[in-house]
């Protein structure tokens, strides 16, 4: 294996820092810090993406490093923000599992992760190609995220931290998606967030809370 | 695509009606309250556009027709609709038209606003349901039929649930769905067999695939399966006495005229055009099973109490002979007899169409009894025939014809399915010669009670005296409604004057499944179906010769009793105290049928005792097919689903780990 170059070892140094994002994620239980945490994600992407695109000399990548950083650094922080502000959620309550035992998990599922990833390393050719293990990794603590949390702001979050997560994937495996599938799925996202808020709005309505063990009484029994 | 569409002109013009169809159906959601708009220029179009449906059907019997094909760009990439025109598709687009003109019409001055789903709503399913029906008769490949096939369930299934706040007649519809979709997933498996590996969706492919007998009989046994269970085959028959009765009259025409017919198309595409020549017990089956419909229907239809549970049991006796039918095509094709299946198709193929017409008639009838006096049980009614004199007619014409009464079009296919059954002596199968005559003495049988139960249902609705006092305001049919129960009446006629027409049309389809058609007659007012020195019958004949008698006995009386008119009361038996309630009811005139085959019958009976001062009489018939197979199968069903039921806990985190751990399993499985 040839000596990694320095833009090599940067990538390298930034989804190590996309990891540790989504491990504080998990953590932290104050919507705010989460909504932070959130753009700091997106952020690391950007730069990720772009340092790609430079090295790879790929310009469709600076269209897709421009699209996250304007949507998931600008636009969704902020719609979120918004609704935390509207619906006056300042914190989380504690989450289903508590954050040891969650951590454990966690590291768990890194390991799965790396393990999953190490053949399909093998194969990929980009120049960020070990990468890949952080990604899945990313993608599986933010569905543990989902899964761990009471409340359904903090799952939105936990969605599109997921999302971020298959975007790297996409990113170190194949230098990115097509242009149309980056752009749908944008949008889709985008719209998902508009549903979801909607959806805050008539779940505290009718729950008087944002807590999800209330939807279990919908169950027909 | 273009060259394709250019060289099959007619495929592209029954596109077109289609989409037309669609198109009159959308236009219904503009204002979707406005029943003026709707009544009268919406349902009246698709009334024409039925009349053009009809029309592209008749080109197949063209001399210079051929087959025509084409792909469509529409579908899944790589998986194209294809469509194709041949002579069995035009004839059931015939079908589909003349009888879908006629409640077209009478539709347009049934519907109304504040009946259950808005009118606008209402036009654009019932579109939606002719369109897909004329798109199963297209289909040239499993795919688009499946798409069409499961359009025509779910539309009819809203066309069910018209008055959907009742809460039977949700029941009902459930019901329908339930079982056009377990029929629907016969029809998938029988597809996925059809192609045998080949992954080739094409009827064509299909055609030219080479299955295994085993895969063959499979194959088979599914689409009787699958088809049977759409066209109401005992005992897949549960759904078609609920649901026809709870659908507003048009619909229940068209289920029971319309889609049934569509299942016998599929059948029939199936089991003659798309597998080859199989063994006998294929037609043996589906003779057995048709010949156990035709009676189990007509007998139930005796001891109804309700005009459309009674209609809808009478389809199901109808289908019953139908498929008998097909049965012995299969057997005659079986044995290269291909004159006897080209007789017995053709007896299959004019049943459906005269019962599409007189069926879709007497339901149309009763929706106007309906609106007429709000009453759908025969103990209600009587005496309508003064009240409403032309409904009374025209249903007079249907019930006559579905009973079997020459000269009209019913008597026609039953004597051809007769003529059929007593010609084969000549199969040269020693155990299918002894059971095939027994089949001819069902089939009469159950024509006889067909008449039986006619008899019943006309005379308790229209004769006699009312039943009841609000009867008296009954009004009788509006204009649309009139002249779309006259078309219907008009062409059961015709085909009953003119039989060698109905014999030539279908003669083109015969030629195209079994290679050969009926024997033609001497002339063409005759028709003699076997030979020459054998049986013939002339329907134009019959017709002058009833005119003839009636106007000779017309004329004598008029001129010899002039004068001697005498009105007085009629003999009252000594008993001057008669009342409505004294007549026969439709209990007591199905009683006797009742006592004949009361084994078939699970019967729940309350008799007053003479000492009763409020005497009541309660009656309840069950269906014992339902009680032992669908009941228990509900339970276990029921007990099964309880078990899984703990998978819904109501608790969101556990919905989610379940996405996460398939996730893991599915991501250990990849590695």
């Amino acid at each position: 294996m040839p000596a990694p170059t320095f833009a090599t070892q940067v990538l390298q140094t930034l989804a190590g820092a996309l990891l540790l994002i989504a491990f504080a994620m998990l953590a932290e239980r104050r919507s705010r810090r989460l909504v932070t945490l959130l753009i700091w994600q997106g952020a690391v992407l950007v730069t990720s993406t772009l340092l790609v695109a430079v090295t790879a000399h790929l310009s469709h990548l600076f269209f897709s490093a421009m699209l996250t950083l304007v949507l998931k650094v600008g636009v969704l922080p902020w719609i979120l923000l918004r609704l935390m502000h509207r619906l006056g959620i300042e914190r989380d309550n504690e989450p289903l599992v508590n954050v040891p035992t969650l951590m454990l998990v966690g590291l768990g599922a890194v390991i799965f992760a790396f393990g999953l990833a190490q053949p399909i390393t093998a194969l990929a050719t980009t120049v960020i190609r070990q990468t890949l293990g952080i990604a899945l990794a990313v993608i599986l603590l933010a569905l543990l995220m989902i899964l761990a949390r009471r409340k359904a702001f903090t799952q939105v979050i936990g969605f599109l931290a997921l999302e971020n997560g298959l975007f790297f994937a996409a990113t170190t495996t194949t230098y990115g998606m097509p242009m149309v599938v980056e752009l749908g799925i944008a949008l889709d996202v985008l719209v998902g967030v508009f549903i979801f808020g909607v959806f805050f709005f008539h779940i505290r309505e009718q729950f008087d809370s944002l807590d999800l063990h209330h939807l279990e009484s919908l169950k027909e029994d | 695509m273009n060259e394709l569409a250019a060289a099959s002109p007619t495929v592209t013009a029954a596109l077109g009606l289609v989409l037309a169809w669609l198109l009159v159906g959308g236009l219904g959601l503009v204002r979707p309250n406005k029943t003026g708009w709707i009544a009268h220029v919406l349902f009246p179009l698709g009334a024409v556009i039925a009349l053009g449906v009809a029309a592209i059907g008749t080109t197949t019997w063209l001399p210079a027709f051929v087959t025509q094909q084409m792909v469509l760009p529409l579908g899944l990439p790589d998986l194209p609709f294809h469509v194709r025109l041949d002579a069995l598709s035009g004839f059931f687009l015939v079908l589909l038209g003349v009888a879908g003109t006629g409640i077209s019409i009478f539709s347009a001055g049934y519907f109304r606003a504040g009946e259950g789903t808005a009118p606008g709503l209402l036009c654009l399913q019932y579109h939606v349901f002719l369109a897909s029906m004329a798109m199963v008769t297209l289909a040239d490949d499993a795919y688009l039929f499946m798409v069409a096939w499961e359009t025509m369930a779910l539309s009819s299934y809203f066309l069910v649930t018209t008055q959907h706040r009742l809460p039977e007649i949700r029941r009902a519809g459930f019901l329908y769905l339930l079982m056009a979709h377990v029929g629907a997933l016969g029809i998938l498996l029988c597809f996925g067999v059809l192609h045998g590996g080949s992954w080739s969706m094409t009827f064509d492919a299909m055609r030219a695939g080479t299955l295994t007998p085993f895969w063959m009989s499979m194959a088979f046994l599914l689409a009787l399966f699958g088809f049977g269970a759409k066209a109401g085959l005992v005992p897949l028959h549960v759904w078609l006495p609920e649901a026809h009765p709870a659908a507003p009259s048009p619909v229940s025409a068209m289920m029971s005229g319309l889609m049934l017919k569509t299942a016998i198309y599929g059948l029939l595409r199936v089991g003659l055009d798309v597998l080859p020549i199989g063994p006998w017990w294929w037609g043996t089956l589906t003779l057995a099973l048709g010949l156990g419909t035709a009676l189990y229907g007509v007998v139930f239809a005796a001891v109804q109490t309700d005009m459309k549970r009674l209609l809808a049991y009478s389809s199901i006796e109808n289908i019953g002979l139908i498929m008998a039918g097909i049965g012995l095509v299969l057997i005659c094709r079986c044995f290269d007899m291909h004159v006897l299946a080209a007789l017995a198709l053709a007896a299959v193929l004019i049943h459906s169409f005269n019962h599409a017409l007189f069926k879709s008639l007497l339901f149309l009838a009763t929706g106007s009894v309906m609106h007429a006096t709000g009453e759908r049980s025969l103990g209600k009614l009587g005496g309508l025939i003064r009240r409403m004199p032309w409904v009374a007619a025209f249903a007079l014409v249907g019930a006559l014809a579905i009973a079997g009464l020459p000269p009209l079009n019913g008597f026609i296919s039953e004597w051809l399915l007769l003529q059929a059954f007593l010609q084969t002596p000549h199969i040269p199968h020693a155990f299918l010669n002894m059971i095939v005559p027994l089949g001819a003495a069902v089939v009469s049988l159950a024509a006889a009670l067909a008449g039986y139960v006619m008899v019943k249902f006309y005379g308790v609705i229209f004769l006699g005296q009312h039943r009841e006092n609000t009867l008296v305001t009954a009004h009788d049919a509006s204009g649309l409604e009139r002249i779309g129960l006259a078309w219907l009446a008009l062409v059961c006629i015709l085909i009953g004057a003119f039989p060698q027409i109905a014999l030539d049309a279908v003669g083109h389809v015969t030629q195209l499944l079994v290679g050969a058609a009926a024997q033609r007659g001497p002339s063409w007012w005759w028709i003699t179906p076997v030979a020459t020195h054998q049986v013939s019958y002339s329907g134009l004949w019959f017709w002058m010769g009833l005119l003839v008698v009636t106007g000779v006995t017309f004329i004598f009386v008029r001129r010899f009793y002039r004068g001697r008119v005498r009105r007085t009361a009629a003999w009252d038996c000594g008993y001057p105290w008669q009342t409505p309630r004294m007549q026969d009811s439709a209990e007591g005139f199905g009683q006797p049928i009742r006592h004949l085959f009361g084994p078939i019958f699970k019967i729940e009976r309350e008799l007053p005792r003479p000492s009763d001062a409020a005497p009541r009489y309660r009656i309840q018939i069950d269906d014992r097919v339902w009680l032992a197979c669908y009941q228990p199968l509900g339970r276990v069903l029921q007990r099964v689903t309880e078990n899984l039921a703990v998978l819904q806990g109501g608790r969101l985190a556990v919905y989610l780990l379940y996405s996460f751990l398939t996730l893991i399993v599915l991501l250990v499985c990849v590695l």
